[in-house]
């Protein structure tokens, strides 16, 4: 069958890239059901981007949701194996609420995760596919690279309750309010100018690394510092480290997130196009020991891109 | 190179923003002119100004028709924009607070009736002291709806207090201090990052100088 490609349209253009792109990196596609049972959801509520779900009864009376992610849907499939990496890229429908009107919507979603035995080399091949799919929509195009660990080792020794008002400050490059709160609450001042610094530190990895390395000498910062130059070398060989910024404002939920984790972004969309990051917190409370990463991509933002032009 | 696009608060407020924007290098002559234009260009340093409503700089913000903006932090704290908040500009300073008639008692096996423009503001707060409140959104005049039984307390912005007194009301308890905050969005902060953070240094140098 041969298909001319002046029938697709903009959205299935980007779909067909990235999944040329992701297929070309060894991965295959899952596919999923639109319905899951309510319960997975519930249970791990705030891995989901929002709280509300679609849910009916099914015919034999147990309580369905139409998804509202398809990472849970994935991770719950997953069979632990030594030595093994699963290498999967799905393109579903999603159903969540959208914020501006506060009804359900229905989002198409690209995404990847590869879940298993997964080494540093692993981690920064998705990054590098995350990046790729960036660049497959636009020339233009950035992706900023984060570690939570090292924020939340930071955040280690203060008081449990105004930790998520802190990393909030952190998401919004909030110094002032920050040191406000860390006044108010008598936070010691060593730990106060390393979360000042998270914050004023930003940009090309050449200039920042050096910076982290005289800021953080733990062995798990050692180890998320390597981690960052790993991506940046990884980046400098496939022509594509002017789009690499280590940026701390991308912070994930940690309470399931730990490590690497990153969120894209196109000129001219307001909104983030891509997120993700390691889940390994999430896996854990599954039961699960492997290590994961993965992200999505949000077609839903990219409808202001399409001006009719070749992609 | 591309326009930097300001959103500015119409009103006094605005005046001030703009007037520490033109100090920071970022002039645009055109804005002074007497008319009913909203929106004003300098191609020579790359600026569009717009005037916009105080309520909605946030928004156009965090849609992106704004790069940066200036919005309250009471504003911020009611729709929650998804945006980088740089720098308290330390001006438009007043308070959240909660207010209501003179010698008024809580009952407290009551459900408190809260007359206000920041239902989120007000519910968070209450929902952290774990009171049972009904929200009563209003979008102006909120001072009279305690004097007409439409509420029991109104929680609205505070900066002198004239309003409230004249009105038989005063304030109880104060929820959290109000100055303009300057944002930016996400997207644009990682493309104009660099006119952004001119902009944010010049601006930081003169919230200094007024401290002192």
């Amino acid at each position: 069958m041969e298909i001319n490609d002046s029938v697709l349209n903009f959205d299935e253009k980007i779909i067909f890239n990235l999944r040329s792109i992701y297929a070309k990196a060894g991965y295959s596609q899952f596919k999923m059901s639109k319905f899951e049972e309510y319960d997975m959801y519930v249970a791990n509520k705030d891995f989901l981007i929002s709280d509300n779900i679609i849910t009916f009864t099914d015919t034999n009376g147990k309580l369905m949701a139409l998804k509202p992610d398809v990472t849970l849907s994935i991770i719950k499939n997953f069979k632990e194996k030594e030595g093994f990496v699963q290498k999967l890229y799905y393109n579903e429908n999603v159903y969540r609420v959208s914020k501006g009107t506060n009804a359900f919507k229905e989002i198409m979603q690209v995404g990847l995760e590869c879940i298993g035995d997964l080494k540093s080399q692993d981690i920064s091949e998705v990054i590098l596919l995350a990046a790729k799919s960036l660049k497959s929509i636009s020339a233009k195009s950035v992706l900023d690279i984060s570690n939570v660990s090292l924020i939340s080792e930071v955040l280690d020794n203060v008081d449990a309750s105004i930790k998520g008002s802190l990393i909030k400050c952190i998401s919004e490059k909030n110094a002032f309010e920050l040191q406000k709160i860390c006044k108010e609450n008598d936070v010691d001042q060593n730990t106060v100018d390393l979360l000042k610094s998270l914050i004023s530190l930003y940009g090309k990895p050449a200039k920042v690394i050096p910076e982290l390395k005289k800021l953080f000498i733990s062995d798990m910062a050692i180890e998320a510092i390597s981690q960052f130059e790993d991506i940046a070398k990884l980046f400098e060989k496939e022509g594509l480290i002017d789009m690499l910024n280590i940026d701390f404002s991308v912070v994930n939920t940690t309470k399931y997130y730990n490590g690497m984790v990153f969120k894209g972004f196109i000129e001219s969309i307001p909104n983030r196009v891509l997120s993700g990051g390691q889940y390994g917190k999430l896996l854990k409370k599954l039961g699960k020991s492997a290590k994961a990463i993965g992200f999505a991509v949000y077609l839903d933002q990219l409808e202001d891109l399409d001006n009719g032009g070749e992609l | 190179m591309e326009f930097l696009n300001v959103a500015l608060p119409k009103g006094r407020l605005g005046e001030k923003v703009y007037a520490m924007f033109e100090k920071a290098g970022f002039e645009c002559p055109s804005i002074k002119e007497n008319n009913r234009k909203l929106i004003f260009e300098n191609e020579k340093v790359g600026v569009r100004y717009f005037w916009v409503k105080p309520s909605d700089v946030a928004i156009y913000v965090e849609r992106g028709a704004a790069d940066i903006g200036v919005a309250g932090k009471d504003i911020l704290l009611e729709y929650e924009p998804e945006v980088y908040e740089l720098l308290d500009l330390n001006i438009g300073k007043c308070r959240m607070a909660v207010a209501a008639p003179k010698g008024f008692k809580d009952n407290k096996n009551k459900t408190l009736k809260v007359a206000t423009k920041f239902a989120n503001i007000a519910r968070d707060y209450y929902t952290k002291m774990g009171r049972d409140i009904d929200i009563i959104h209003l979008n102006g005049s909120i001072e009279i709806a305690p004097i007409l039984g439409l509420s029991d307390v109104i929680v609205d912005i505070v900066e002198t207090g004239t309003t409230l007194k004249e009105n038989n009301l005063e304030v109880i308890e104060t929820i959290v201090p109000i100055s303009a905050r300057f944002i930016a969005n996400k997207t644009s902060f990682k493309f104009k990052g660099e006119q952004i953070e001119k902009l944010m240094k010049e601006l930081s140098n003169q919230i200094e100088v007024e401290n002192d």
